[in-house]
């Protein structure tokens, strides 16, 4: 029965039922890496995608993959590569995570390229590797490193085409255009699988499984200027956060240094790690006052934050002195349109010019959600107990930009989010192969818990009256922008909850005016405000309570990074609306912990 | 951006190609006035972003917004593009814009078409690489001129431009392959590390997989990451021939 013109309330019996050994939420880098090691163990593996798969977010990934191949420099070693990342975390990325994602990195990579991946090619026909911010030799004593591996400037593209084909040839289902709305849950707390519906004709299942990822990337709609796609609208956290999981480190978005100044496309760090630099009105290279050291390959957040200060103080460029220019032009058309060819494509489209003979003008765009749904280095969701300790949610795993297994911590690196889309990826699929194997059990979900699942689509189906989705959208990603953007202070985070709980009362009350079943995006796009909701309030609240500053998170009125009581993931229920704490992991297996120091660049 | 502001054009006469086939109502054009900011030369996309806020039962696919997710192939005037990427002034007529789904294939509703032949041409060709070799610990080795044959292949975005504006598959959407999936083909084939190269041209050896393309070169004219999979049909043309010889 599809959801039709009616608007007629749904339950557990009017749900068609489809059972997979595991199903994975997402067609991304992420989810297809999980669901390629399933596959290709024999397990029935679905991939659920609300499109199809190459449209994923992960296809804009230009820059590169970030990992210590030994191509570029074979004296490379993963543990610099480790000391980069924990330091780029600020020190709140789990050391356990870290250690174990730059230390399985090189072959996660070379599976990739002996999949197919087009990598860019060294004059040995080794693999390509550029410089990215943030990255040193041998523990920042050694300078510059070059490690990040790229098929020319479109590395995301050539990534997710090449798992696609690598599922086709795996035997993997695609359960393509479909939309997940909640996880249902048994009596014990345990998933069991996913209410969804089949975009095309409305018809809504429950899809059943001892095992469910959740991949569903990033969230960075929850902005009004943002590099991420439409899509991006924080589906799984939203619902973990209604299924009465938590989430972790929401207050940490990183602001991408260079997004197209108007538009919020994004242009690579790879510009600046194949010579671009940034400059002010008077042409000056700021970042060299920032950073002496690494310049404009810094870490993003500091360069963000520099390029913020340089427009407050009046030294932007254009006619409202509100955007800096990147400057490529003394680079030479053969390294721009070899080295940076969707560049120069982008530029022309969305900037109107040729970054061959003009500076592109540029300011930071929210970019990426170091937080996410907690989990251990095999995907599995954690969720807290009300004495501070973690269980394992079961059936319930969650894996790149949606998840937070914390390799990211304050701070993303640029290159990092590949290499954790595949490396825990890959974990959370080998963690389900095996588990499989053992054998689960997991005890059945009545139709009342289904049910439950269900609230929330029936009530966009059946209202009535109330209020428009794209308005409340609108009113949502300004205030998030105003009050909890680059620079945050407590007095406008406070202004800003206030209004984010009108907002919420809103979307309580959202009316969908069309309710016919084939194909209804105005459909999709209520359930996902819902979750754009859920996220920005998880944001807000964190970000207020996180009494300093580090990493992304930068408050005026908290100047410092405060060790003593914030060297600690912050944890965030939605029932309760309140933030508690988690200890970082710095118990790595292999090398020492690295302890926390001032972190300059 | 100055072909628009210099006009000074505000509202554009957009009419749209309207179909539920729910609905039991025939297709129709539906037309609207829509008002843009003033002095800027917004993206069609962008154009039916605001025209969804007016109507949301208008339906299209987007995502990226950037030209790199393939999700909104349409047809803007008469021509295939994306609309993410396609902006108003190059677009225009006059302050009308005319707007279809991508011609050739079942309509599922309004902008948004049905791909499945499109993507099962596209999985025929085997579209991952074959190499049965036993894999070296690092990557295998490919020179820099190996891996530049790849180049005007790779980037394909599957948004399905070039299949819907070439008559050959129009006429024959089940045998003849398609510009789309023929450029994949010729992906694989220039791989210096797949190893099959000959059953992929074994495969497409018939009379019209490869061979009901007549070179009328509307997918390369259509295509918006400017590549040429003419060029590479006849590649694979002149590889079969001369396998035959
Ligand atoms: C412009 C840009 C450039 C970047 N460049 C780099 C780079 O160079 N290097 C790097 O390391 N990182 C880069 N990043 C970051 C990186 O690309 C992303 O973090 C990463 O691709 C996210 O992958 P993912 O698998 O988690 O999710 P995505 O690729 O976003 O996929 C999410 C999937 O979930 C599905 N989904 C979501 N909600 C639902 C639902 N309700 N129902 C069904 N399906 C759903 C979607 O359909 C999609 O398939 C870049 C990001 C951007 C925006
Ligand atoms: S050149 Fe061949 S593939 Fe391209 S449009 Fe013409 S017939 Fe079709
Ligand atoms: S060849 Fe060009 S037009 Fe055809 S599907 Fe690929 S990107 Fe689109
Ligand atoms: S929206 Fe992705 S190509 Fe246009």
């Amino acid at each position: 029965m599809a959801m039709n013109g009616k608007g007629e309330e749904l339950d557990a019996s009017k749900l068609k039922v489809l059972e997979y050994d595991g199903i994975v939420v997402g067609g991304g880098g992420s989810g297809l890496m999980a669901s390629l090691q399933l596959a290709q163990s024999g397990f029935k593996t679905a991939v659920v995608s609300k499109v199809f798969p190459t449209r994923s977010h992960t296809v804009s990934a230009q820059g590169g993959i970030t990992c210590a191949i030994q191509s570029a420099d074979p004296d490379d070693d993963w543990r610099w590569h480790m000391y980069d990342t924990v330091k780029g975390s600020d020190f709140i990325g789990d050391q356990d995570s870290i250690e174990y994602m730059c230390q399985e990195g090189p072959k996660a990579v070379f599976e990739l390229e002996h999949m197919g991946l087009p990598f860019s090619r060294t004059e040995e026909g080794k693999i390509y590797q550029r410089a990215f911010g943030g990255q040193s030799k041998d523990y920042g004593k050694g300078g510059q490193a070059e490690r990040t591996c790229a098929a020319a400037d479109r590395t995301g593209h050539a990534l997710l085409h090449t798992l696609y084909q690598a599922n086709l040839k795996a035997g993997t289902n695609f359960l393509s255009e479909w939309f997940a709305v909640d996880l249902v849950k048994n009596g014990d707390n345990q998933v069991v699988g996913v209410i969804a519906f089949e975009i095309e004709t409305g018809e809504p299942y429950f899809l059943k499984s001892k095992a469910t990822v959740l991949a569903t990337g990033g969230a960075g709609r929850i902005y009004q200027t943002t590099s991420n796609a439409m899509i991006n609208t924080g589906d799984g956290t939203g619902m973990v956060l209604r299924a009465g999981f938590p989430v972790q480190d929401m207050e940490m978005w990183q602001f991408h240094p260079t997004g197209i100044y108007g538009h919020g496309t994004l242009v690579t760090e790879g510009c600046r790690g194949e010579g671009g630099y940034l400059v002010n009105k008077d042409g000056e290279r700021f970042m060299e006052r920032y950073a002496p050291n690494y310049k404009d390959l810094a870490s993003r957040d500091v360069v963000a934050r520099s390029m913020m200060l340089e427009i407050l103080e009046g030294r932007g460029c254009g006619p409202n002195a509100d955007h800096v220019y990147l400057k490529l032009d003394h680079l030479g058309p053969e390294i721009v349109h070899k080295r940076l060819p969707g560049i120069t494509e982008l530029s022309k489209t969305f900037a109107h010019v040729d970054p061959v003979e003009h500076p592109i003008p540029v300011v930071p765009t929210c970019h990426y959600a170091m937080g996410g749904i907690p989990t251990n280095v095999h995907g599995q969701v954690l969720t807290q107990a009300t004495d501070g300790t973690d269980n394992v949610v079961h059936g319930l795993y969650a894996a790149g930009e949606a998840a937070c297994v914390s390799v990211h911590g304050g701070n993303r690196l640029g290159g990092n989010s590949l290499l954790d889309l595949i490396v825990f990826g890959r974990s959370a699929g080998l963690h389900i192969e095996n588990s499989l194997k053992d054998g689960i059990t997991l005890s059945k979900a009545t139709n009342d818990d289904i049910d439950q699942a269900l609230v929330n689509l029936n009530r966009v189906n059946i209202s009535s009256t109330g209020e428009d989705v794209a308005s409340i959208k609108s009113e949502l990603q300004k205030n998030m922008q105003l009050n909890f953007g680059v620079f945050r202070t407590g007095d406008l985070m406070e202004k800003g909850l206030v209004e984010l709980e009108n907002i919420r009362e809103k979307t309580q009350n959202i009316h969908l005016t069309d309710k016919s079943s084939r194909f209804n995006t105005a459909r999709v796009e209520a359930l996902e405000l819902l979750n754009l909701m859920e996220v920005a309030q998880a944001t807000a609240v964190s970000a207020n309570e996180r009494k300093e500053s580090r990493g992304a998170h930068a408050r005026d009125d908290f100047q410092d990074r405060d060790d003593e009581n914030w060297l600690k993931h912050s944890i965030y229920f939605a029932d309760t609306k309140e933030v508690t704490k988690r200890d970082v992991n710095f118990r790595p297996k292999i090398v020492q912990a690295f302890q926390p120091i001032v972190r300059s660049y | 951006m100055d072909a628009i502001a210099s006009k000074s054009i505000s509202s554009i006469n957009l009419s749209i190609y309207r179909y539920d086939p729910d609905s039991g109502k025939k297709p129709f054009m539906q037309d609207l006035l829509i008002d843009i900011p003033e002095g800027q030369d917004i993206m069609v996309l962008d154009l039916l972003n605001i025209a969804k806020e007016q109507d949301p039962s208008i339906s299209f696919r987007r995502s990226c917004g950037e030209g790199v997710c393939g999700s909104d192939g349409m047809n803007i005037n008469g021509k295939n593009g994306l609309g993410c990427i396609t902006p108003l002034s190059e677009a225009l007529r006059g302050n009308k814009i005319v707007l279809r789904p991508l011609p050739g294939l079942p309509v599922i509703k309004d902008l948004i078409v049905d791909m499945k032949q499109f993507v099962d041409q596209y999985k025929k060709i085997k579209p991952y690489l074959i190499n049965d070799e036993e894999k070296p610990e690092k990557e295998i080795k490919q020179s820099v001129e190996e891996r530049e044959k790849l180049d005007g292949l790779y980037e394909c975005i599957m948004c399905g431009c070039c299949s819907t504006a070439c008559p050959s598959f129009w006429w024959n959407p089940d045998k003849f392959l398609g510009p789309a999936a023929l450029l994949q083909a010729h992906r694989f084939i220039s791989d210096s590390r797949d190893t099959a190269t000959e059953e992929r041209l074994d495969q497409l050896e018939d009379a019209f997989s490869v061979f009901k393309c007549h070179g009328i070169m509307n997918c390369v004219s259509v295509c918006p990451k400017g590549l040429n999979p003419t060029k590479a049909i006849n590649e694979i043309k002149k590889k079969l021939v001369k396998r035959a010889l």
